[in-house]
């Protein structure tokens, strides 16, 4: 599956290269809406880079089944014999390595936007961004298999999302924030506990329940 | 002694909200037997081929695939049957070849490279193994759905109007395979609209109308003529 996935996206480019200018749209947007003031880049920062990792993932986990809905792929998935949720953990998969790239490249750009020396804290950036990036992909695919036969799809899926992640951005702007300002690992502990600990819960009730979503 | 029914479907009913599609159908398919389903438009014949493959959940009644129960035992009725649908569930932007690779893995099935070849060399796709499948029409598409169950060796197979954009070398190489899967042990069911060649393959007729099995009847030496006159008899006079 996560071969199949990463093969279709390689030869259609069709997620990558949207998310790509529409992050740089974003952060053309924050540039000009924050300006060159740094005190208040600084408390706003956290935010704004898991807005756009959340908003450039609601839209890369919001087409996990696209390509399942041509030549009514989707039927076949369902047909084929066997336990169903390596079918989910092979999207999750494929998902998580789509959204780490697409975080990275706009990591990237952050630093160059705001100018930014990213270079200190990035092992601990690291850290956090894989944590917070496995909760928003375990949820994120699970429910967007939910929404995939819904004609309301694109407005469902962020509405069903966002609510169930709202514990994980919390942790995770808060461990950024800590971390930006050069403070260790350590220190915020107990949001990556958190953290964790939601990666393991959305990762098992994927697990657990994707087969009853695909039947449904 | 006859040996038991492949598929024995008893007392089906379908209903989508008030609308009752299959109502009390009966159909027993026995292993080497081909059973051609004809009706007219919406007269059930895709949603019966459904809930054969156990896409679609019966209303009433039960579904019963080389023994095992559809609605309890779905995973089990998978292994045993391959569906042709009107779609060909094929990834666009893989090729042939990888499509194959795709869905006999996700099945289980671990074919050696020659086996792939060779199955896309039965259904005459070996030079295009290779291209993606965007660029393939309608009837190449529908040979490499069919490809996939030259490996998988279902024992039954579901047909859902299976000549439908094949040009008559693939017919040809269609009728061919389906009567060496039937002489293997293999039962089919399958729906269509034509009343000629398709229909040589089958052993019984059989014809939808009014959510039940109006007539099933041995193809025997029936002509196309007689198929006609049975149809407008049970089908039409039922719509």
């Amino acid at each position: 599956m996560v071969w199949k996935d990463l093969l279709v996206e390689r030869r259609s480019k069709e997620t990558l290269n949207a998310l790509f200018f529409f992050g740089l749209l974003l952060l053309f947007v924050f540039q000009f809406a924050l300006g060159p003031d740094r005190e208040r880049l600084a408390g706003t920062l956290p935010g704004l880079l898991w807005l756009g990792f959340i908003l450039s993932g609601l839209l890369a986990l919001g087409r996990t089944f696209v390509v399942e809905r041509e030549n009514d792929c989707w039927e076949g998935l369902l047909l084929a014999p066997g336990d169903k949720s390596a079918i989910y953990v092979g999207k999750l998969a494929g998902n998580l390595l789509l959204m780490l790239a697409i975080e990275a490249i706009l990591l990237v750009l952050f630093g160059f936007f705001f100018n930014l020396d990213l270079a200190n804290v990035l092992p601990g950036l690291a850290v956090v961004i894989a944590l917070g990036t496995v909760a928003l992909a375990a949820v994120g695919t699970l429910f967007a298999a939910m929404t995939a036969q819904v004609r309301a799809r694109e407005l469902l899926f962020p509405v069903l999302l966002l609510p169930v992640e709202a514990p994980v951005l919390l942790a995770t702007v808060k461990a950024t924030e800590a971390v930006l300002l050069g403070e260790t690992l350590g220190s915020v502990a107990h949001w990556l506990k958190l953290l964790a600990a939601a990666d393991v819960v959305y990762v098992a009730v994927g697990v657990l329940t994707f087969d009853f979503v695909l039947e449904a | 002694m006859a040996s038991e029914p492949l598929i024995r479907v008893t007392g089906l009913r379908k209903t989508f909200g008030n609308h009752r599609v299959l109502d009390g159908l009966d159909l027993d398919v026995r292993a080497g037997e081909a059973v051609a389903v004809l009706g007219a438009n919406g007269a059930g014949k895709t949603t019966l081929l459904k809930v054969l493959a156990t896409l679609t959940r019966p209303t009433r009644g039960t579904v019963t695939i080389a023994g095992h129960d559809g609605a309890t035992d779905p995973e089990l009725v998978r292994r045993e049957i391959g569906l042709v649908a009107h779609s060909s569930y094929v990834y666009e932007d893989l090729t042939a070849a990888e499509n194959l690779m795709f869905w006999a893995t996700l099945a289980g099935l671990r074919p050696s490279a020659a086996e792939r070849a060779g199955a896309l060399a039965t259904v005459e796709l070996e030079r295009a193994a290779d291209e993606r499948v965007r660029t393939f029409s309608a009837g190449m598409k529908r040979r490499l759905s069919l490809a996939r169950f030259v490996l998988a060796r279902p024992r039954v197979l579901l047909l859902d109007e299976p000549f439908t954009g094949l040009d008559q070398r693939a017919k040809k190489w269609l009728e061919e395979h389906l009567a060496s899967f039937k002489a293997g042990g293999g039962a089919i069911v399958m729906t269509t609209h034509s009343f000629g060649r398709e229909l040589a393959v089958a052993d019984r007729i059989a014809i939808l109308a009014g959510g039940a099995i109006a007539l099933d009847t041995p193809r025997g030496s029936l002509s196309a003529d007689d198929v006609h006159r049975l149809y407008a008899l049970h089908a039409e006079d039922a719509s």
